[in-house]
């Protein structure tokens, strides 16, 4: 059996035995085929020393098991690494940042606490998932709807404390923030509520975010400061109609006045919904293409644009070949939701606004409806997640397809740097990292890369590093993938969230003033858990025991 | 909070009275819950689009097509993944619950 580093076979054998008592054996998993189920499938260290891999698992269902269950383990000083639906897959599995850490199961806590329509809000636990929510407030004819990052199967809780996004409206994108109210299991067992929560008798907890004093819950996202056990996030009333408008441009240099235009409409809530930005001409895939793109490949072209690709012409060389044969360089979707009425006229003022900004831009209507859907509209609509409807289709990405002879991957790492809201940070990032990934030998599959407009305020501008169960491979994409966290960090751009394996990297680029935010958060850490118990290294925060002090 | 938190308990309690009658329910909710997404038949189905590719008609791509399938084959899938798939927890997919997918999609009267 292997324990947790520094804990004796006894204390440990004492501990599991403690954990059996309070969960019941068939929730405490020791056995080496159990433990590989709780692997990080995408692991970029697989079958290597260094892969962190979990001592035990063990699983509670309620937040007084969860208590018990940290009790003891800061008896005894074992490292616990929770987890909520454990399908962070690109940014961390189910495996724990520390090994030897036991990995705490939150899975069967699947209960979803309340939904209040009236309101707007649901409370729930950390194994509750986007379907789990999804099914519930259809078969309960609620009509609120849930913001869904691209896999509908991740916890709700889990991915708004990892600070995930998704695509509906401006204030529901960022999971985080559309949260309000926590409950927090806290490293000496005692539970805490935040906001309202922490007035008994209030009814207000998931209607007023910051309750009275220090708005906490900041430091339990992407940390390792307390176990989250209960959630609140405001949802979305379902709007009466839905509308896709895309505005199309001819020419590379369009880009600038194109975000700026978008920037200015997006901050003055003349849309709310996700902007989808790409370039027909160099065959990048809006939101609403990647799954064609990823299913089918990309779009047949003629023997001049070939000669184009293959000859690594800049992406400015592309313009003229778009203009003769009517494809735009750029377009992006605009989503809007509310009554027709309203949202016609928004997108009318988009139309003008962009004919103001750039004369030759073309207009186009893709998609109506008046909500909510019928079961043959959620088949039809080109993005379900743009509807709150959680699905599975991004795990075509890097999976065997009919039409790309490269072998399938075995998943990926995203590298996820935030850039400025600007035309010019994203022909300048495409320049510095384009180069950067040609001479690390990381594949560009376009000429030009297009940012996410996942928040608004800025763009995150992702590439995916394909994970293999090849060590040689995996190390030369793992040296690759902190190249280019250097390249990008020394060029102001930081990443948004990373896998457990890049987390120590990606924490040491934040290094204003020595690294005073780091320092901080360490002083948090030693504070609020001085045992070092909960998630040791999390986004690079090690409790002081296992500190490497920074020379 | 505590009345719809009661009304819910209620449903839970009715939803498990009235629960899968046969094991075939169960293994078929268990498809529903955890495989469905990616291996519905159609384009939209990231697992179907790859076992076309793997399989290129040898065998339907749609797993409830298939009639080459036995508990023990799913089993092994589930349990430890292929490529972007990753693999299931127990506390996901208990080990009864593997069992009654696993005899659901190995039966070909499955619809």
């Amino acid at each position: 059996m292997q324990t947790p580093p520094g804990i004796s076979q006894q204390d440990f054998a004492e501990a599991l035995s403690r954990f059996t008592r309070v969960v019941g054996s068939q929730w405490v998993f020791t056995s080496e085929e159990d433990l590989h189920l709780y692997r990080d499938a995408y692991s970029p260290y697989w079958d290597e020393p260094e892969e962190r891999v979990a001592s035990a698992a063990v699983a509670p269902a309620s937040t007084e098991e969860v208590q018990e269950i940290v009790r003891i383990a800061n008896h005894y000083r074992i490292p616990l690494y929770p987890i909520s639906t454990g399908k962070n897959l690109g940014y961390g599995g189910s495996a724990p940042n520390y090994s030897g850490s036991v990995v705490l199961d939150l899975k069967r806590m699947n209960r979803i606490l309340e939904v209040n329509e009236k309101q707007a809000y649901c409370v729930v636990e950390p194994g509750v998932s986007y379907f789990d929510m999804y099914e519930h407030l259809q078969k309960n004819n609620i009509r609120l709807w849930i913001d869904v990052p691209d896999p509908g199967w991740g916890s709700m809780l889990g991915n708004a404390i990892d600070r995930g996004a998704g695509y509906t409206a401006a204030q529901f994108r960022n999971h985080f923030d559309a949260h309000c109210g926590m409950e927090v299991v806290l490293a000496n067992g005692e539970v805490m509520r935040t906001g309202m929560g922490a007035l008994p008798g209030s009814e207000t907890w998931q209607m007023y975010k910051s309750g009275f004093g220090p708005w906490v819950d900041g430091i339990f996202s992407q940390s390792n400061f307390g176990i989250v056990t209960k959630m609140g996030f405001w949802l979305m009333p379902e709007p009466d109609a839905f509308l896709k408008g895309m505005v199309h441009l001819p020419r590379y240099k369009d880009l600038v006045p194109l975000v700026d235009t978008l920037t200015q409409l997006e901050n003055n809530k003349i849309f709310t919904g996700y902007p989808d930005l790409n370039s027909p001409v160099l065959g990048t895939p809006s939101l609403a293409g990647l799954h064609d793109f990823l299913a089918h490949g990309p779009e047949q072209r003629d023997e001049e644009y070939m000669q184009l690709l293959q000859s690594g012409a800049p992406p400015e060389a592309y313009e003229a070949y778009g203009q003769r044969n009517n494809i735009p360089y750029w377009s992006c979707s605009f989503t809007f939701y509310g009554p027709e009425k309203v949202i016609r006229a928004q997108w009318e003022h988009v139309q003008e606004s962009y004919r103001k900004a750039i004369g030759d831009a073309h207009f186009e209507e893709v998609e109506f409806y008046n909500l909510p859907l019928s079961e043959k509209e959620k088949e039809q609509v080109q993005y379900p997640a743009q509807f709150g409807i959680p699905n599975l289709r991004t795990f075509a990405i890097g999976a065997r397809s009919i039409w790309n002879p490269t072998p399938p991957s075995d998943g990926h790492a995203w590298f996820s740097p935030v850039i400025p809201r600007d035309g010019e940070a994203i022909l300048k990032i495409n320049e510095v990292l384009g180069n950067a990934a040609r001479e690390l030998g990381i594949p560009m599959i376009f000429a030009l890369n297009v940012p996410v407009p996942s928040w608004e305020r800025s763009f995150i501008f992702i590439i995916p590093f394909m994970i293999s169960r090849d060590k040689a491979t995996n190390r030369k994409t793992r040296e690759a993938f902190r190249k280019i966290v250097r390249i990008a960090a020394d060029n102001g751009w930081g990443e948004y969230r990373t896998a457990p394996a890049f987390q120590d990297d990606v924490m040491d680029t934040y290094s204003f003033n020595e690294h005073a935010l780091l320092r901080f958060h360490e002083t948090v850490k030693d504070a609020v858990d001085p045992n070092g118990i909960l998630s040791p290294g999390r986004y690079g925060i090690w409790p002081k025991h296992l500190r490497k002090e920074k020379g | 909070m505590k009345i719809s938190l009661g009304i819910l308990c209620a449903g839970l309690l009715m939803q498990a009275l009235s629960g899968p009658a046969s094991a075939t329910e169960a293994g078929q909710a268990v498809y529903q819950k955890w495989c469905s997404h990616c291996h519905d038949a159609g384009v939209n189905y990231p697992g179907t689009l790859a076992l076309e590719a793997r399989y290129k008609g040898a065998v339907p791509a749609a797993l409830l097509e298939r009639d080459n399938l036995t508990p023990e084959f799913v089993a092994y899938f589930v349990r430890n993944g292929i490529s972007v798939m990753p693999f299931f927890r127990k506390t996901e997919i208990s080990d009864d619950e593997l069992q009654a997918l696993g005899e659901y999609l190995a039966n070909p009267t499955k619809e």
